[in-house]
């Protein structure tokens, strides 16, 4: 595998250097070791596509998503304005993320508490990078059956359907939908702080629901674009039927095709 | 035709009062609420109102439920410029007195599109009876959907049945007596109720002179009764819906409230130079807000209005991930559980009782606010853009922040996000570990 060039916003100030994005990489991107490979793949296309960006390392602290949905608004506001004046200290102004809790609590709840920042979602960030001509999509998916579940975060919270989709779209296959898409896409189970507690009483996990309508399609990938949906599918295919899919992320499509 | 005057406006007052100090009481109950700024984006308020109440956008995603619907509102509209004639004949003792003031052709126009919507809507009504009891649609059922809720709805479309019946009725009688006396001026065009010409043209005339004022009283005071109804009823949403609208959040669903109180205390913890004294004789005249919501009078007023604008229709249970996977959580219930604590709040204290309960607990209890994963199915899927949501998130942080209750595996995710800055215990030295891996 190719060498990754990654560097702090600490060392591009050294080198007296702005970078044009911060790469928020988040929690689960940087511990989570499924989601770590989906950091390295959009690391790769950005290395590929010549994107000038910097990350925090251990500058970087939680978003506050979790605590905030968790109910702990103390917690939350702690960390925005931890990360808000690191953040402000960089003079950032543009954000790509890979993972959309981060993207919506950046976007859309650090500005009411001084951070201004435009925000992208790595699949609108590669739609773009493709457009602009930047970056050659030189293998294909033809043959494969490929589905995409929509993040709660990206769509519905934020209104992002399409790119996505375009993305996948590029490899040159068709999404096989579920009949639960876009707007009427079911939560994977991870939201709302979910992911870190057992699920209450029921009748059955919420990610084996969805999982069992994603390979009712019979599908040969699983495609989706959230680390923590990655996460709860990926358990899902393990209990309904192991091996029967594959669960990956678009940024993974992407990075073995150029 | 003196005394019909007097009592007909005495019963017009009477209902119109009554209504309009049960309103004041509802509009009072809901300002019980917190403040909250809702006056920005007036334009965007309009249009988002207009699309959304008035324009019906959202009733069509589920295309059998929101064309009837589009029918009975419509109906509803319009059926009701008729109410303007039967005040003005009923105050001043006219007998269709649109008629006299409008070219005959609109009058006439006029009365036959009432029929026909009256019609319609009684279809609908019929209609919608039928997939509420016998085909028993699945959303219309769920634990929260008591006794009153299923009885409500009903009562309801049995209500508008009849006033539509009595409607079409009354203008049966009248065509025939139109030919019988010159005190029935010889108007208006009847395409539907010429079809009950047939049942009952062998009565006298007295008796359908009598028929004719039946089902004019009846249908007056149905509407009338109908009209305070509406008040305890599940039906509000007919006026509650353009106000819920106008004060929507219009905001990307997944950002929620960053909590101004907190902002002050987290503020004044991490600013070094702060001066504690200061800020403590700032605000003791003050009393102190508890964080988040246990309570009815700790949510905010466009919450509470919510609660009053919910017609119970289960859109949002029936897409709410945690309840159809049979978790406690119906997102419905929760609109549900506010609206009657607050009844019940407001009531204890107008009339100083006892009250010993509270919404979180009494009416809506951990585990179900505990089963949300915030996906927003509910939100989105809400046909008058009512906000179970941000009910649930601040009684998650009344749990927290005042009764630290938060499950035991949160509280661990507190912690380690308060040393390590990440929801797992990782040491913040290795988070660029990742990238030589």
């Amino acid at each position: 595998m190719d060498e990754l060039t990654v560097k702090t916003m600490a060392q591009l100030r050294a080198e007296g250097k702005e970078p044009d994005f911060l790469f928020w990489v988040g929690s689960a991107g940087s511990f989570d070791d499924r989601a770590k490979r989906i950091t390295k793949a959009f690391v790769r296309i950005m290395n590929k596509a010549g994107v000038d960006f910097g990350v925090l390392g251990t500058e970087e602290s939680s978003s506050g998503d979790a605590a905030k949905r968790a109910g702990n608004e103390f917690l939350f506001q702690m960390q925005a304005f931890t990360n808000i004046e690191i953040m402000n200290g960089y003079n950032i102004k543009n954000i790509v993320t890979t993972c959309p809790h981060a993207y919506n609590t950046l976007k859309n709840e650090y500005k009411g508490l001084g951070g201004n920042y435009t925000v992208v979602h790595h699949t609108e960030f590669i739609l773009k990078l493709i457009s602009d001509g930047r970056l050659i999509i030189k293998g294909d998916l033809r043959g494969k059956k490929i589905t995409y579940h929509d993040p709660c975060y990206l769509g519905r919270a934020n209104n992002i359907y399409n790119q996505p989709r375009e993305v996948i779209k590029s490899l040159g296959v068709d999404i096989v939908e579920m009949k639960r898409s876009k707007r009427k896409s079911f939560c994977c189970g991870a939201g709302g702080a979910q992911m870190f507690k057992e699920p209450e009483n029921g009748t059955q996990d919420i990610n084996i629901n969805r999982t069992e309508e994603a390979l009712g399609l019979q599908p040969d990938i699983i495609a989706t674009g959230c680390p923590f949906c990655n996460t709860m599918m990926t358990d899902g295919v393990k209990s309904v039927k192991e091996g029967a899919a594959e669960v990956l992320d678009i940024a993974e499509l992407i990075a073995d095709n150029i | 035709m003196l005394t019909s005057s007097i009592v007909f406006t005495l019963i017009l007052i009477i209902a119109l009062g009554t209504f309009a100090y049960n309103l004041y009481r509802i509009i009072a109950n809901i300002r019980i609420g917190r403040d909250l700024d809702r006056s920005d984006r007036k334009p965007d308020r309009w249009k988002n109102m207009i699309r959304v109440a008035l324009g019906q956008s959202k009733m069509v995603r589920r295309p059998i439920a929101g064309i009837l619907h589009i029918i009975i509102y419509v109906g509803f509209i319009i059926v009701n410029i008729e109410m303007i004639e039967i005040i003005v004949d009923g105050v001043f003792g006219s007998h269709r007195f649109l008629s006299s003031i409008l070219p005959i052709k609109l009058y006439n126009f006029l009365i036959a599109s009432f029929e026909i919507l009256a019609f319609l809507v009684l279809v609908a009504c019929i209609l919608f009876l039928v997939r509420r009891n016998v085909i028993r649609i699945k959303r219309f059922f769920g634990k929260e959907m008591t006794n009153w809720p299923k009885t409500d709805a009903n009562l309801i479309l049995i209500f508008e049945i009849l006033l539509m019946s009595a409607f079409l009725t009354m203008n049966a009688a009248d065509s025939i007596l139109q030919g019988l006396s010159t005190h029935y001026t010889h108007v208006g065009s009847f395409p539907v109720s010429q079809f009950i010409l047939p049942i009952i043209d062998t009565l006298s005339y007295n008796n359908l002179v009598f028929l004719e004022r039946f089902c004019w009283w009846f249908h007056i005071i149905g509407i009338l009764v109908f009209l305070n109804y509406i008040l305890i009823s599940k039906h509000l949403h007919i006026f509650f819906a353009f106000p819920s609208t106008y004060f929507a959040n219009l905001n990307p669903l997944g950002g929620l409230s960053n909590l101004d109180s907190v902002t002050k205390e987290v503020k004044l913890m991490m600013d070094p130079n702060a001066d504690p004294y200061a800020q403590a004789s700032d605000s003791t005249n003050i009393s102190p807000q508890s964080f988040g919501a246990k309570d009815v009078a700790d949510l905010n007023w466009v919450q509470l209005l919510n609660a009053y604008s919910c017609t119970e229709c289960g859109r949002c249970t029936s897409n709410c991930p945690a309840n159809q996977t049979g978790k406690l959580l119906s997102p419905r219930k929760i609109l549900m559980d506010t609206r009657d604590r607050i009844t019940e709040f407001s009531y204890k204290k107008r009339n100083k009782l006892e009250d010993n309960k509270t919404l979180l607990g009494d009416y809506i209890t951990s585990e179900e606010i505990w089963a949300c994963t915030s996906c927003n199915a509910c939100t989105d899927s809400c046909p008058i853009e009512l906000d179970p949501l941000s009910i649930i998130i601040d009684l998650r942080r009344y749990l927290v922040m005042e009764e630290s209750a938060a499950p035991t595996e949160l509280n661990m995710m507190f912690t380690n996000i308060e040393n390590n800055g990440a929801p797992w215990q990782f040491s913040p030295a290795d988070r660029l570990n990742w990238k030589d891996e």
